[in-house]
Order: structure tokens, then sequence, then C-alpha cells
């Protein structure tokens, strides 16, 4: 479809642009500012240029060790969970019931966690994972594990993971589940007919119609957890030690914590940029997706008389004879 | 390759105690010939889809049986039928190109590569997809891509019968006509049973050598086009094919007489043991119906309007508070919109509650 | 052919992880503070309503569940109102810059909340909204305005262009036809917008709590009072926990017909 130029839009958008800019570019600007500041407290600043930023990229500094370890475990974190959120969501969405009520039971209960604050997120799990007062945390020393998330690194990590996978899985699982439904009957039909095993049908079929709102959750699911904050916050503190102290914590901490301005600010827009960068990536390539659709319909002039025919939408089906 | 056989066949969407009234197909048992080209007529809601379903094993009819070549296949899978089946929409999977979309039945039945690569080359030029094959098939117009539907059939050499599902819906006008005739061409070359179901009167009549109309659950007829033509088995036959449709008119009929509202029309057969108690109707062809000059003796009619279709003119007539359509032979017009209407007796069909009564000679 | 061998294995044990942690603090909610401590209760023993009692006594405490709904509701008008208009534009014009403005849209999706909480502190304080719910329901427009501009895009491009040229052909005015044509055919996408503006005001609280100290200080930070001198009382914390989780749950119920079409987001 093209879309007919017409500057005059530019009104239609504007209480976006002043909405999103009062509360986006004012308070960037100020962060800009103090990136560039130094402060010993009572409000008065120092000039220091783009020391803050050389120190941030530079790993034997304090500034900088700190903010890299707490940006290689903020990625590390938001891998696992992908890789572990991803296929367990496209499990669920195929296990889903096909109809009968409780299908809309299975989606209350999914869509449950999305909706409870996050830091009672954190406190369900704090509390779960307890040894002494937690389920969790009582059933697996009673079966002989000594898990404690409080003491130990890799128990820590384990809570905060095995949590987001609890908090989040339920989107990309619904996201799927979507995505399926919007398969029309004759093509599992058709699959039928040709002999397609289960898994064929996966492959051929079902992943495919799949892709778009995959790249969908993966790009929610990879910026959500890259901005992780409250959650870990509420049940580990970022600790033990420093182990589970992701980039946000860490910018909290020196921020409202040390009240660091200029450290805090510096790091706010290096942070910033990178989430920018990945996101333009990921927006390029799903805007690349939608053209490629779109071209579908001209690259074939030999067989296509009529570009019209491959660009009418395929209607919902109708509706099987004698059921209705 | 294979015969059709359907036996006492029936099926219900609400299982097999429903209402036998509510059954989306009622009973019927018939064949189809190996190597016929069938049409299964109707408008939508008829059950045409379901009967094809349950020849394909998307359904498990709730009653009787289905055999191929006699042997009975109705608890089979759709995988173990050998059916190819052609969706009203395009279903091709977008991964893959042309190529690895007519392969797929076939590698998932474990054919031996070499012999995949020269079924695959083989139904291309068959369907003139050819140069299409290392394509990626989302790329394809929508009448293409029912071409590799149809294709993914053709494509194993054990296939029994090809189904088609009104596979025409989303193609433009004029690509219609050529796949049809393509469709036709291969028929002829290879010897397949094709059921082809449509609510479309044209497309059933140019593709097929047998025509099944279907009505409200039922097989109402199923004959050579002509035959549904010249000798609607039930009214709706005589109603839904040929444009306009019969004209069917309430009538006293007695001997060799019919009777409209006090006026006589002579028939070519005498019908004396009607069933009492039944609806008795006669039915016929606005094609031999003429609109002439009002004349003694001839039923009268009053003229609405006259469509010109080309070749042959029809007028809608009022007769009391039936209408009817009749043929307007050349050079007739009419200043005061009166008409006489002249029947052709060999044309008239005489129906008792909807259904056909054959005349002693 | 849908659905893969053992789903309903799948499925069960999967909601059975999702419920179980629910339940737990559920069970505590109704649990006295000594049997929470001293021992492991599978349900609870001694039943009582006591923590629940207090929070529906004390203001302070039932006062943080109008502030926070306040500031969500708050939130998800001014969302859905400005986006709307520019959904339309992005969905049917080409402009000067509508590219990069899209992008610059989403991208404040993408921002950290922690990157933004100081410079709003600094901000709101300035203009005199820190500790309202204004202050709150503003700062989250900046993630969930880009989302509900994205999601309401999706679904004016799924309404055909000829219906817009057909209501002006008939002489409708544009806000006319905004709010008499557009605004219902797109009523299932308007909700399923709010839904989402709802669901991400209602969970997010490091803004919520940075902007706010007394008098519009959301549910979910008066949570964290539970800590004593004399110690975690875990009851409370509980009972405020279930409490919080009530209102998601009433949404979804009300709209559990809707959330596979919803999160297709009009675009799949």
């Amino acid at each position: 479809m093209d879309k007919t130029v017409n500057q005059k839009a530019w009104f239609l958008v504007l209480p976006v642009f002043l909405v999103v800019a009062f509360s986006a570019v004012l308070p960037l600007m100020t962060v800009v500012n103090y990136s560039m500041q130094d402060t010993f407290g009572n409000n008065q600043f120092f000039w220091n240029g783009v020391g803050w930023f050389k120190e941030l990229l530079d790993p034997s500094t304090d500034l900088g060790g700190r903010f890299l370890a707490s940006l290689g475990r903020n990625l590390f974190f938001s891998l696992v969970i992908l890789a572990i959120e991803v296929p367990l969501g496209i499990v669920v969405a195929l296990s889903m019931p096909r109809e009968g009520w409780t299908v809309a039971a299975c989606l209350v209960i999914l869509a449950l966690p999305l909706l409870i604050p996050w830091n009672v997120v954190g406190t369900i799990w704090q509390i779960f994972g307890r040894p002494d007062i937690g389920l969790l945390g009582y059933v697996l020393n009673a079966m002989g594990f000594d898990y404690n998330y409080v003491a130990n690194e890799f128990d820590a990590w384990v809570t905060v993971i095995v949590m987001d996978v609890w908090h989040w899985t339920s989107l990309v699982a619904l996201l799927c589940y979507a995505g399926l439904k919007s398969i029309p009957e004759a093509y599992y039909q058709a699959a039928q007919i040709d002999g397609a095993s289960r898994w064929a049908v996966f492959k051929a079929i079902q992943l495919p119609k799949m892709n778009r709102v995959l790249l969908i959750a993966v790009l929610l699911r990879f910026m959500d957890s890259f901005m992780i904050y409250t959650e870990p916050f509420v049940v580990t503190g970022g600790g033990p030690g420093n182990s589970t102290t992701f980039v946000s914590i860490e910018l909290v901490k020196i921020a409202l914590g040390q009240f660091d301005l200029g450290k805090a600010a510096a790091l706010s827009l290096v942070y910033n940029l990178i989430i920018l960068i990945v996101c333009w990536i990921f927006y390029t390539v799903m805007t690349n997706a939608g053209v490629e659709r779109k071209v579908q319909a001209s690259s074939e002039p030999a067989v296509e008389p009529k570009p019209s025919a491959a660009l009418k939408p395929v209607p919902a089906l109708e509706p099987r004879e004698g059921v209705a | 390759m294979a015969r059709i056989d359907l036996v006492d066949l029936a099926h219900s969407y609400g299982g097999n105690d429903a209402a036998p009234e509510s059954f989306a197909l009622k009973p019927v048992t018939m064949t189809w010939r190996q190597g016929g080209a069938y049409a299964l007529l109707g408008p939508s809601g008829c059950g045409k889809t379901t009967l094809l379903n349950v020849i394909s094993g998307i359904i498990t009819p709730s009653r009787g049986k289905i055999l191929f070549d006699g042997k009975d296949i109705t608890p089979l899978s759709t995988q173990k039928r050998n059916i190819a089946q052609v969706f009203q929409f395009p279903v091709i999977y977008d991964t893959m190109t042309v190529g690895q979309n007519l392969a797929f039945p076939l590698k998932n039945r474990g054919v031996p590569k070499a012999e995949i690569d020269k079924r695959v080359a083989e139904i291309g030029r068959l369907l003139d997809l050819e140069p299409y094959l290392n394509r990626k098939a989302t790329r394809l117009t929508a009448d293409a891509k029912q071409k590799i539907s149809l294709g993914r059939g053709l494509v194993r050499s054990d296939v029994a019968a090809v189904l088609f599902d009104e596979p025409l819906t989303v193609i433009d006008p004029e690509l219609k006509w050529q796949l049809r005739s393509k469709l036709k061409a291969l028929h002829r070359e290879l010897d397949l049973t094709m059921i082809y179901v449509t609510h479309d009167q044209t497309e059933a009549l140019t593709f097929a050598d047998t025509v099944v109309v279907m009505h409200d659950g039922r097989v109402v007829q199923s004959g050579p086009p002509a035959e549904l033509f010249d000798k609607p088995a039930h009214t709706f036959v005589g109603y839904f094919i040929g444009s306009p449709g019969m004209n069917i008119l309430p009538a006293e009929v007695r001997g060799r007489e019919a009777k409209i509202g006090g006026h006589v029309i002579a028939l070519d057969r005498s019908y004396d043991n009607l069933p009492s108690g039944a609806k008795i109707e006669i039915g016929v062809r606005p094609e031999f119906v003429e609109v002439v000059a009002p004349a003694p003796g001839l039923l009268a009619a009053r003229i609405e309007r006259i469509d010109d279709l080309g070749r042959i003119r029809f007028a809608r007539v009022r007769v009391g508070n039936a209408k009817l359509a009749a043929r307007a032979p050349a050079g007739f017009t009419s200043a005061d919109s009166s008409a006489g209407l002249k029947f052709d007796p060999s044309h008239v069909h005489v129906y008792a509650d909807s259904l056909l009564v054959e005349g002693a000679a | 052919m849908h659905s893969i061998p053992g789903r309903r294995l799948i499925m069960g044990l999967f909601l059975v992880f999702l419920l179980l942690p629910i339940y737990w603090l559920v069970n505590m909610s109704f649990k006295t503070n000594s049997e929470i401590v001293s021992t492991m209760t599978l349900w609870p023993h001694t039943p009582t309503l006591q923590h629940y009692q207090r929070i529906f006594t004390d203001e302070s405490w039932y006062s943080g569940y109008i502030n926070s709904l306040q500031y969500v509701i708050l939130n998800t008008i001014i969302s859905i109102s400005v986006a709307l208009p520019a959904a339309y534009a992005f969905s049917r014009y080409r402009f000067l810059g509508d590219k990069h403005l899209f992008f610059w849209l989403l991208s404040n999706r993408m921002a950290p909340a922690a990157v933004y909480a100081l410079p709003f502190f600094n901000l709101y304080s300035a203009i005199g909204l820190f500790d309202t719910p204004w202050a709150v329901a503003l700062a989250h427009c900046i993630f969930n305005v880009p989302l509900a501009v994205w999601i309401l895009e999706g679904f004016v491009s799924g309404v055909p262009r000829e219906i817009d040229e057909t209501a002006f052909l008939d002489g409708y005015s544009f806000p006319r036809f905004f709010i008499k044509i557009l605004v219902p055919l797109i009523a299932s996408g308007i909700g399923v917008a709010a839904f989402f503006c709802f669901m991400f005001s209602w969970v997010e609280l490091l803004l919520a709590r940075t902007l706010t100290s007394v008098h519009a200080k959301p549910i979910a930070a008066i949570m964290t009072r539970t800590v004593s001198a004399a110690g975690m009382d875990w009851g409370l914390l509980a009972a405020a926990g279930v409490l919080t989780i009530i209102p998601g749950a009433l949404v979804i119920w009300f709209v559990r017909n809707y959330i596979a079409r919803g999160f297709a987001l009009g675009r799949v």
C-alpha cells in the first residue's frame, strides 16, 4: 500500500511528540549535562568533559571495572533467559488446549505473572526460595542440596534466572499462541495429505508462521532483560557480593546510593546507546522482513500479469459447511 | 487410480445420535468411476465440502463406508488414502522453494532422492512450473500457488483421486479460465479420478463429465450436464442450474393436462398415478416457453421487462402472483405489456413434492 | 496435528510451575507470623485474616492502592489519547522524518527506567508535580506511549483505506470521521493497547517510587515498610503482595477471550 505524502500529518503526531519529548528529551538533556561534570555534593558542579566516558570504558578504573563487569553479567543473563524462554514459550504455545473452557483457563493463568508488580515478583521468589520459610528452598535443602541464594553466587543466579523464566515465558508463549491461531485449518489438512510428520508440520508450517511474532518476542525479552532492575534487586540486592548486579542496579547504586551524578549520567548515556544500537538492528531486520513481503508481488513478472492477485489477503476460511 | 464407492455414508458434526434432519451429509450411496471428472455442485452449506472431506479422510463419517476399488478404507487416515486435495486458498510451505514444495510429500514418505528429482521435474513440466522450481514459493501469484498445491498431489505416482475444494476462488477471472483448461488437459493426460467442488455452475458444467448436485445435505441428482439441464430430477436442480433457472409453477395435473389457475397446458406424457396429498408442480425451462402476442388458448401474462443476453432474449413475466421467465423470439415487442405464453409440451416436467415424476407414454 | 505429544503433561507442569509460588504467597498471607517462622506447613493450620485486617484498617496502606490505580488509569488515558492520532498518521501518511520519528518513539520504549529516575526527579520537583499521580503517569508515558502508537498503528493499518475515503466523500470532517468511524472500528485495538498500558504502568515500580514520597506513594512501595525493628512481618508482606496481584487478575479475567487476539497485536 502506497502511503500518500502529507506534511500536515505532523499535526497528528504533535501530541505524541510533545508528550514524549517532555518525558524523554528534557531529562536526557539533564543527563548529558551531568555527564560532563563532577560534583562534591551541595549542588556544586565542576566541568569534567569526557573524563567519565574515558573512565567508563577503561576496565582498570573503579567505574569502568564495575560498568563492564555488570554489562558482561547482563549480557550473559539476557542470553541465558532467551535460550530458555524462547524454546519453552514455543513448547507451551504448542501445548495449548484446542478448544473448550480450558483454553480460557490456561490463558488466564499464563497471563497472571505478567500483571504482577515487579517488586512483588521479587518478593514472591524471595519468599519462595528461602530455606527457612519458602517451599522451594525448604524442599531443595530437605533433598540434600545446599541451596541458599543469599550466600551462594550460583544459587543466586539460578534463582534470578528461574524467576525471570517464571515471570516472562508466558509473554513468549502468548505471542506464539497468537501466531499459531492465525494459521488456517487448510494448512494442517494439506500437511496431513502430504504425509507430513509432526516435526515436519512444525518446521514447514508452524515455525514460519510464527517467525514474526517470535521476532517481536525476542526483541521485547532482550530489551526488558537488559534493563532488568526491580526483581533481582528485591531478591538478591545485587549480591552475594556483586554477582547479580546488573547494569541498572549498578546505575542506581551510583546515582541514588552514592549520588555520583556525573558518573551515573555518563553510564546512563553509554547504556542507552548500547540499547539504542541493538534496538536499531532489530528494527531494521523487522522492517526488512516487512518489505520482503511487499516485494513478493512484483518480483515475478513472467507469471504475474496481475500482481493484485498475490497481494489479496487470504480471508478467513468460510465456516465449515453444516457446522454453522 | 481407483473407483470410489460410498455406501450408506452420512455425517453429522453433532455425532451419530443427532437428529437425522440435522446431518450435514444425509445418507448417500453412490459410485465415482475411475477416471471420471466429477463436479460437486451446490450452494454454500449444502454439505459438499463435508462430503469431500469425508472422501479425503479429514473427517471420519458418522456412519457408512467408503471403498476404494472395493477395499474399505473408512478407518484409514488421510496419509494412507493416496488422495490429493487442493484447497480454496493456496496452501504452500512458505520457507521452501517450488521444487521443495513439490518434493515434500515424497520426502515424507521416504522416497529415494533420485526418484524424487525425477518426479518433481516431470510434474514441474506438466504444470508449466519448470522455470520457478528453484524460487521461493511465497513469491508466486495465487494461480501459480494453486498449481503447486495441485502438483504436491500429482507428484505421488500412486494417487487415487484428486479433490478440489473451490480451487479458483482467489484466482483472477482471466486466469481462472486458463487454469481450468489446464485441469481438463491434465485429466485427459493422466486418467485420474477428479472431484471438483464448486458453487459456480459454469465451472461445474465446463469441467465435469458428471455433475453431482447437492442440496441440504443430500445428493439430489448426478448425471452429465445435458441431463441436468433437460431433465432435472429435483426442482432445486432445475432452479439452480441454468440461467435463468427453471420456471416452477404449482398446478393440478390429471392425465395429459396440467391446469394453472383455470388454464390448461398440454403435456407430452400421461400422469395418472400421482401420489395423493403431494405438492404437485410443473417445471419448464425458460428456453421452452415462448412469449407471443396474447391470443385465446394461451396462458395470459404481463411482461415486466425483457433481458437481452445477446444471442437470446428472456422476458420476465407475471402470471397471477407467479413470476416466470420466457424466451422472447427475435422481433417480438409488446405495446401494452400483455402477452401469451406458449409451452413446448415435450419439455414440461411434473414434480411431486419437488421430485420428478416420470409420465407414461 | 496442531499440538504436540504429551501436551497435557507439559501444560500441566508449566501451570503448576506458574501457580506454585503464587500459592505459597497466598498460603503465607493466611498464616500467623509464628506459624510462618516456626513450622513448614503446606496450608494454614491456624488460618487468620489479621494481616488483611491490618491493611484494610490502616489508611496509609489502602491509600496506596488508590494512588497506584490513579496514576495507572491516568497514564492509560493519556497514552491512548495521544497515540491514536499519531497511529493514524503513521499508518496512512508519509511525512518529513516519519521513519526516524517512529524509531525514536520505539527507542524510548527501550530506555532503561534507571537512566531516567534521577532526571525525572529533578524535572518534576522543579515544576511542582513531584509526589502527585501526574508525575508518575507522565513518567510512564515514556514507555507506554511508544507501545500504544506501535500497537494501534497495526490495527489502523488493518482498516481498509477505502473506508476513510468514503467517509470523507460523504462529507465527514476529520475529527468526526475519527471519532464516529475509525475509533469504533479499531475498538478492539484500543482495548489491547489499553491493556498493555495498564499492565506496564501497574507493574513498574522504580519510577513510581522515585517520583513519590507521601501523598502518591504506590502500594508496591508501601510494602517495603514491613521491615521493622522487630524483624520481618512476613504475613503482612504476603497479604500486601496478594492484594497487588488481584487487580491484574481481574483485568485478565475480563479480557480472557481477547488475549489470543490481543497478543497478535493486530499484525500477525
